[in-house]
């Protein structure tokens, strides 16, 4: 599915981004702790999360991800968004909980950029 | 549908609290900001997360949440075991990360859409 | 081994606002010299865990980088408080992270393992009230 699409499932507002909107994605990683988006976040995904912080941004740029998806109805401050900007990482936001986002892409064929964590073992898909 | 039912259809292994498995499941809450949680999870709701030190049990217990599951294979620390014991919480374990579960609980809750 | 490239990247403790910076111009200090996307991605994991690490709990360090055509060396260097044990802080999960480290996303304990998952070969050294010293090797393949 594109990045619009994403925004239309979500009931999501484009925050930057404008130009990217035909991205194609496929994959999806949900997740509050920056250190597991370092560890397991594929590059082209989408990354659904509750941070609106900078580093959200550049943790997304330094891993190539598609776009940024703020839940809860967080709206970033405007550092975080002249930053997105300025690296090129599209941001949406959607007042949709992370639980349900998650929820609603999958239903529309979305799967996880990695499906299972065990034993130190990164499966990707 | 209680967390028994969610367990035998999510595959879940059962870390602790096999006796609270009859709890119902009224929702799904993913986070691993305590804060957020506590602000924002429902009771009854199964919070998802990846965050297994002790402090889950206190945040989960005050919530009311149906139990806590927790992604990407993560064990309950020790003393996350121990509490969740004696506040009668039952966690649960899975492999998968906490898009794919949260997709996968979902649908059960929901419904394909 | 000619170098291609070698940079110094100053951080400065405390600085959570620009947690992130210097991974970002170390990547695209490697992209432009043609690097492997997936070794690229790994480099910069490793540096951007590096200097969170650096930012929540020393005064000040740096992250020296060095390439040539046959690996990625990132030697990390900070003065600060040191690691008393460091087999505990290479353990999943294990943090002495402060309430706004954690606000911020970070301190679930992973960064050093991270670093670990990304580099060929890693070091760390470190003293107690004086600093820590990483050293990340990544193999560059062939071509």
């Amino acid at each position: 599915m594109t990045l619009f699409e994403v925004m239309d499932i979500l009931n999501a507002r484009l925050l930057v981004g404008r130009k990217l909107l035909n991205t194609e994605v496929k994959t999806a990683f949900s997740a509050d702790l920056l250190s597991d988006v370092l560890a397991y976040a594929r590059p082209g995904s989408v990354l659904l999360t509750g941070l609106t912080n900078p580093q959200v941004v550049r943790t997304a740029s330094v891993l190539d991800i598609a776009a940024i998806i703020l839940v809860r109805g967080k709206i970033p401050p405007a550092e975080t968004l002249r930053l997105a900007e300025e690296l090129g990482v599209p941001m949406m936001a959607t007042h949709y909980i992370l639980f349900e986002s998650s929820g609603r892409l999958y239903s529309r064929g979305m799967v996880g950029c990695i499906q299972k964590v065990g034993n130190d073992e990164i499966m990707a898909l | 549908m209680n967390l028994a039912s969610v367990v035998e259809k999510l595959n879940l292994r059962v870390a602790c609290g096999q006796g609270g498995l009859e709890r119902p499941v009224r929702g799904g809450y993913a986070g691993d900001l305590l804060s957020d949680v506590l602000a924002n999870s429902s009771e009854g709701d199964l919070w998802i997360t990846r965050q297994n030190h002790q402090n889950i049990v206190a945040v989960s217990s005050l919530k009311d949440h149906a139990g806590i599951l927790l992604v990407q294979g993560k064990e309950p620390e020790a003393d996350t075991l121990e509490k969740a014991v004696k506040e009668g919480i039952p966690i649960l374990v899975t492999e998968l990360t906490t898009f794919e579960i949260a997709g996968r609980l979902h649908r059960l809750l929901h419904g394909p859409s | 081994m000619s170098l291609i490239c070698e940079a110094s990247f100053p951080v400065r403790g405390g600085d959570f606002k620009d947690a992130g910076k210097v991974a970002v111009q170390i990547k695209a200090t490697l992209k432009k010299l043609g690097i492997d996307p997936e070794i690229l991605r790994r480099a910069a994991i490793a540096a951007y865990e590096s200097e969170v690490n650096i930012i929540s709990y020393a005064r000040l360090g740096k992250i020296h980088l060095q390439v040539d055509p046959e690996k990625i060396l990132m030697d990390v260097e900070d003065e600060g408080p040191g690691i008393e044990d460091i087999e505990m802080a290479m353990r999943p999960g294990y943090s002495t992270a402060s309430d706004l480290i954690r606000e911020l996303g970070f301190g679930a304990g992973m960064g050093l393992v991270n670093i670990k998952h990304c580099a060929d070969e890693f070091e760390i050294t470190s003293m107690v009230d004086q600093g820590t010293k990483l050293r990340i090797l990544i193999h560059v393949p062939d071509g």
